[in-house]
């Protein structure tokens, strides 16, 4: 691997929260259109090596380079989110009283100041690229509903759209398998594998069918630090981690 | 989200109503039946005023989600900027017939006038003051608490302490804004004589027009892109930084232009009612404000300009029938349509006017933000 395939490099960085370490010298290497699924238990800091990568929490030591250049602990979130970051929370957020085109249009890349916004009429090329996100997260049929209307998997979806809609290098996804159907979790596996075709993906998931049917390169976290690193099979048969995690 | 049809039947109502009342007023005989008193036109134009500032809240409040417990500072400030004016074009009318200082000056033993007292002879200075003294307070102070993402209760309290701060600072006499007495015995207004019927009328009409402006202006900025930003940040703020936008910014904007049209609201206010003292500035006209909307509709723009109107005439009839029990009128109401028409009077319509089957257009208004 050479320095310029690596996305995303986190090297030794410690996070506490009033003396409890909820990352101790995490360090992890992403490559360029990667997936890459992070597992652990509760409690392995999984939600804050996100937080720290999207600039939520700053580290109390370590740093997190980006493209071989950046230093993400040096900025806040609509930065980094701007260097095409995005983010998907573990409950799904999105904008309850908007519509769903609407979400998705607030999501699209473009200018963020006031000053355009006050003036911004819907483009051509905005229009095909909401249609084809639609597509994309399978809600063309939705697109006049209210977000807050849909069910709990199509929400999921919906955010899904709008991470997309910020055309990410890197897309960060908490638990996105979380309260969905069978069915709904295939389909989002299927949605996830289109995705990461065009841009890298890290994947924190609970549900390790869901890990395995992805097939990706798997990082267990343990107690804030990596624990093991692998093909899902080789860290399944890793005896630390059946030790802390898939023994109980 | 905010139909052609309420905007319509909104700009028809205020301007249409202003412009019949001082028709009504101006051109019939005293007589009449048909004839408008003049206290109706000074009462009706105070009640448009109030719709300003309704409104100046309802766009913060409602699509900001930022519930201000100071906005009558706003409003005050530009009433003061006005009342100065007024102030200067007493001239020698006074009592003590001093050209140059207004009579609290006089009285005080001051020798010359306090430099921040210079330009407002002119009319178009003062105005410009109306718009900018208001325009920068906001600007400084929202700066400052929106980068330090202060939000929610704290927020509401720190506004509340800053127009707190402001009435007991124009309290003193040494500010030079006349102390507790404030401004008034005022004489002309572009030279014309600010007590006389045809003025009235006048600043009746001018009211509604700038009501109908802000409404307008209010309208255009929660419907465009921005609107939708500000909406997306009133109900889940930190998303919208996850999608590069600094909600921050968005705020300020909307602070700012809201506490300019307050500022205007202000300043038409002082010479239909005559006056303007530290008072303004008092907690209780902010939340009042706030109640107004509420009652209208928090988050429909028609719905504030309703709400000032509809408590406002409630507060006249209430405190010259049964004076001492306004408070408590006042209260439960507002408990009253906290609990029983969260969406306001608004909601009352669009509950009628929504189909059967399907879910009210937009539920601008959710439940939770009569408290945040």
């Amino acid at each position: 691997m050479t320095e310029a395939d690596t996305l995303l490099y986190l090297d030794g960085v410690t996070v506490s929260f009033d003396g409890f370490r909820a990352l101790n010298g995490l360090s992890l290497v992403l490559e360029e259109g990667e997936m890459r699924a992070v597992i652990g238990p509760n409690g392995a800091g999984k939600t804050t090596m996100m937080d720290v990568i999207t600039g939520k929490t700053r580290p109390d030591t370590g740093s997190v380079i980006y493209q071989a250049g950046t230093d993400l602990t040096k900025l806040d979130e609509p930065a980094i989110a701007a260097l095409g970051i995005g983010r998907k929370f573990q409950k799904p957020t999105v904008f309850e009283p908007q519509t769903v085109w609407d979400n998705l249009l607030l999501a699209l890349a473009g200018d963020r100041r006031p000053k355009f916004s006050l003036w911004a009429r819907e483009s051509a090329a905005e229009r095909a690229r909401i249609e084809q996100i639609l597509e994309t997260v399978r809600l063309p049929e939705q697109r006049h509903r209210r977000a807050g209307d849909l069910s709990h998997g199509q929400k999921q979806w919906l955010e899904i759209g709008m991470l997309l809609a910020q055309e990410p290098r890197l897309l960060l996804v908490d638990e996105p398998v979380a309260g969905m159907t069978d069915a709904e979790t295939e389909q989002t596996a299927e949605l996830l594998r289109e995705i990461n075709l065009t841009r890298a993906v890290v994947v924190v998931e609970h549900d390790m069918a869901f890990v395995r049917a992805l097939g990706v390169k798997v990082t267990v976290l343990h107690e804030g630090s990596v624990l093991s690193e692998g093909s899902i099979d080789h860290v399944s048969e890793d005896p630390r981690v059946i030790e802390v995690y898939l023994g109980r | 989200m905010i139909s052609h049809r309420v905007t319509l039947l909104t700009l028809a109502l205020v301007f249409g109503g202003a412009v019949l009342l001082a028709v009504l007023n101006q051109f019939t005989p005293p007589g009449s039946a048909l004839h408008v008193p003049p206290y109706v036109i000074a009462l009706v134009g105070k009640y448009l005023c109030f719709a300003m500032l309704a409104l100046a809240v309802d766009l913060v409040w409602g699509f900001g989600g930022i519930l201000p417990l100071g906005h009558a500072a706003f409003f005050a400030l530009g009433g003061y900027a006005m009342g100065m004016y007024l102030m200067r074009q007493i001239g020698t009318r006074g009592v003590y017939g001093n050209a140059m200082l207004p009579d609290f000056m006089v009285f005080l033993g001051w020798k010359a006038l306090p430099w921040y007292w210079s330009g407002f002879e002119w009319f178009a200075f003062a105005a410009l003051m109306v718009v900018l003294v208001p325009a920068v307070l906001a600007l400084v102070f929202g700066w400052l608490a929106f980068r330090s993402r202060v939000t929610g209760v704290y927020l509401s309290i720190i506004t509340q302490a800053l127009t707190y701060a402001l009435l007991l600072a124009f309290f003193r006499n040494d500010m030079g804004f006349g102390g507790n007495n404030g401004l008034t015995d005022f004489k002309d207004i572009v030279g014309f004589p600010v007590q006389a019927d045809p003025t009235r009328a006048s600043l009746l009409v001018l009211s509604a027009l700038f009501l109908c402006g802000q409404f307008l202006l209010a309208r255009f900025v929660v419907m465009s892109r921005f609107g939708k930003v500000l909406i997306a940040v009133r109900d889940t703020e930190s998303r919208t930084r996850f999608l590069g936008y600094r909600p921050e910014s968005y705020k300020l904007v909307v602070w700012v232009l809201s506490a300019i049209m307050a500022g205007i609201g202000g300043a038409l206010y002082v010479p239909q009612v005559g006056i303007i003292n530290p008072s303004e500035f008092s907690p209780a006209n902010s939340i009042e404000a706030v109640i107004w909307v509420a009652v209208g509709g928090r988050g429909t723009l028609s719905g504030a300009i309703l709400g000032a109107v509809l408590v406002n005439f409630g507060k006249t009839w209430f405190t010259s029938a049964l004076p001492e029990l306004w408070l408590f009128a006042l209260g439960a109401l507002f408990i009253g349509v906290t609990l029983l028409l969260p969406e306001g009077v608004m909601g009352l319509f669009r509950a009628r006017a929504a189909k059967p089957g399907t879910a009210p257009e937009a539920e601008a208004a959710p439940a939770k933000g009569m408290v945040t």
